[in-house]
């Protein structure tokens, strides 16, 4: 009989420890599997973050470094320039990369670092206990923000994607995300795009992932998929925001 | 054998190149930036990697990465540079990546000032960052040992798998002498649990976190292990004429070598002084302190500090005899000052 569903390679047997619904699983599986496609395994070095994909390390089945918060993009960066051969992936949430380490991705990829950086956006800290995230929405509550995120007091609810599409040096940047079947799929192409787009040298990328945090948002699986579709993709609007073809 | 007149900061970025450094990460910042700019001529002519970043912050976790690879690598900076890769540096010590990082010290706290200082002692020699860690830290006196450390500084840090800090006073960074290049080194040590891509090997992960009270209990046993085996073999001092003396004076950098003359003009008033100078602040040369603490009279600890080290110099006296202070800040003292010092001491003390 025809094996026609198994593990990916790139994933390694370990139970993820992501909660109930929590989309982090889908978006690793998705890594995974376009990392078995391109066969690119055995040369590829994955960033994670501190959050709760922490303990991603121990889920890719690849050479993995753990990273101080925020700063996944400039240690990517010195591996890239040191193994030109190798594959760069890293793994950051919204914290993470939006918040704490603000800096350092908008300078990797304004430096054109041929990197490719999975962002995952579920609108605030999940790690932490549901904090705002610099990309929690407006009115919506998160622990530090109990009254609902104000203009007047928290600014507006940053956009990396369309920010990143801003630098030269970003090569290939669009926002997905992992709510439905068909935009699973759509998330796996973009994902894969980014890699294609690191290996034709073409500079920086960046897929932005919209992802669920039930525990935090307080709903139960399928609510958080609607809250996302309903909240989430109004303000973050899915597309390609940068395609640099090759000369 | 080369010898070559040289400034204190390019013997050193040399002496870097020579130990097969080649990805260097760094900000600029006074009196640092003399090594960024000499290793952003010379690396990319030998197959190197220079990225200059957009902070220490991005520096020195490109250094993380960097040495992650098992490649020789650097960065250099200066007061508040270094307060900044204070979190990378703690990240290094626990993954226990090898790599060079380099304090060509200005005065602070602050902005401070841009002159001369070794008020980084206790956040060089204490780990500086966050957690329970050191690192080794080495304390050149002249142009030649800004190279030959930053060669030394290399071995070491591979043979302990351990991030090595170079700490300079500004002025030596500065100061031009007379260098006798080194040969450069070929052989390397393999690194097995370097990241470069899993090809016929299991993958390898560098990782600082430790969820479970156990296990991070036995890497912090693990890492005070090897730190204990620094501790044994690697203090290194130099004496000078402490045999006889009864104030031995303490003092390590550039400030060292102005005070050797100074222990001999007071020897020339009759006063019998001596110098240690540690070269390795951590781990402190503290036999070479136990070795003359019954013979002396007393100890003077000299530092372009409030006084730092002179904390270390008393653990290691064991309270066998008094240890006394003088500290300037913000410049060099000269050497008559400073044998003033020594005689005045000498004067309280009835020597
Ligand atoms: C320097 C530093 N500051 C704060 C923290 C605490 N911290 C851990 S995870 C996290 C937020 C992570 O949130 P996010 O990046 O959105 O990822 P998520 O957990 O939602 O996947 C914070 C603030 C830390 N580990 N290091
Ligand atoms: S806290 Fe949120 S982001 Fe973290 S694992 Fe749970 S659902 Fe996922």
């Amino acid at each position: 009989m025809a094996i026609v569903f198994k593990r990916p390679q790139s994933l390694t047997d370990a139970k993820f420890h992501y909660c109930p619904g929590c989309t982090h699983g889908i978006i690793h599986r998705l890594v995974a599997e376009c990392l078995d496609e391109m066969n690119i395994r055995e040369k590829t070095v994955g960033i994670c973050p501190v959050g709760c994909s922490v303990l991603a390390y121990d889920y890719f089945n690849c050479d993995m470094l753990e990273a101080a918060h925020g700063r996944a993009p400039a240690i990517a960066t010195a591996i890239k320039r040191l193994k030109p051969e190798c594959f760069l992936f890293t793994y950051q949430g919204d914290g993470d990369l939006a918040s704490i380490g603000m800096g350092e991705i908008v300078h990797a990829s304004a430096r054109g670092e041929k990197i490719s950086v999975f962002f995952i956006n579920n609108t605030l800290y999940g790690m932490t206990g549901g904090q705002m995230a610099p990309t929690t929405l407006l009115g919506q509550v998160a622990t530090t923000c109990p009254y609902g995120r104000k203009v007047e007091n928290e600014g507006y609810p940053v956009k990396m994607a369309e920010l990143l599409a801003g630098n030269e040096g970003s090569a290939y940047i669009s926002r997905v995300a992992v709510n439905s079947p068909a935009n699973v799929v759509k998330a796996k192409k973009a994902i894969k795009k980014a890699f294609e787009t690191q290996a034709k040298g073409l500079g920086f990328s960046m897929v932005e992932i919209l992802s669920t945090c039930p525990t935090n948002w307080g709903l139960n699986p399928v609510d958080a998929m609607k809250w996302m579709e309903d909240n989430m993709i109004p303000y973050y609007p899915l597309g390609e925001f940068k395609v640099k073809e090759e000369k | 054998m080369n010898k070559v007149l040289m400034k204190g900061n390019e013997a050193l970025a040399e002496g870097a190149i020579l130990a097969g450094c080649r990805g260097f990460f760094g900000y600029p910042i006074t009196p640092s930036s003399e090594i960024a700019e000499y290793m952003a001529r010379k690396l990319p002519k030998i197959g190197g990697i220079f990225v200059q970043a957009e902070s220490e912050l991005a520096a020195i976790n490109m250094v993380y990465g960097g040495a992650a690879t098992g490649t020789r690598v650097m960065t250099a900076s200066s007061g508040p540079g270094l307060s900044l890769k204070q979190e990378g540096i703690s990240f290094i010590s626990e993954a226990e990546l090898p790599c060079l990082i380099v304090n060509i010290s200005r005065g602070g706290p602050g902005l401070g000032g841009i002159q001369p200082s070794q008020g980084d002692y206790f956040q060089a020699t204490r780990g500086g960052g966050h957690g329970d860690y050191h690192t080794m830290v080495l304390a050149p006196a002249s142009t030649q040992e800004m190279m030959d450390f930053a060669i030394l500084g290399y071995e070491l840090a591979d043979r302990y798998r351990i991030p090595v800090v170079i700490m300079a006073e500004g002025t030596l960074g500065n100061l031009m002498e007379p260098v006798i290049v080194r040969d450069e080194v070929t052989s390397f040590p393999e690194k097995p649990w370097a990241i470069s891509g899993c090809q016929g090997r299991k993958p390898n992960i560098v990782n600082t976190l430790h969820l479970t009270a156990e296990g991070l209990e036995q890497r912090n046993r693990h890492l005070f292990s090897k730190y204990k085996e620094i501790g044994m073999n690697e203090k290194r001092a130099e004496t000078f004429m402490v045999e006889d003396a009864d104030i031995v004076v303490v003092a390590f950098g550039l400030l060292a070598r102005v005070i050797k003359r100074s222990v001999i003009d007071a020897r020339k008033h009759g006063i019998k002084a001596g110098l240690i100078r540690p070269m390795t602040l951590w781990p402190f040369p503290d036999e070479h302190i136990k070795a003359v603490a019954d013979t002396c009279k007393v100890m003077l600890s000299m530092e372009i500090s409030m006084g730092q080290m002179i904390q270390d110099i008393r653990l290691a006296a064991e309270g066998r005899v008094p240890v006394e202070f003088y500290g300037r800040i913000g410049f060099l003292p000269n050497p008559e000052e400073l044998t003033r010092e020594i005689i005045a001491l000498a004067e309280r003390k009835g020597l």
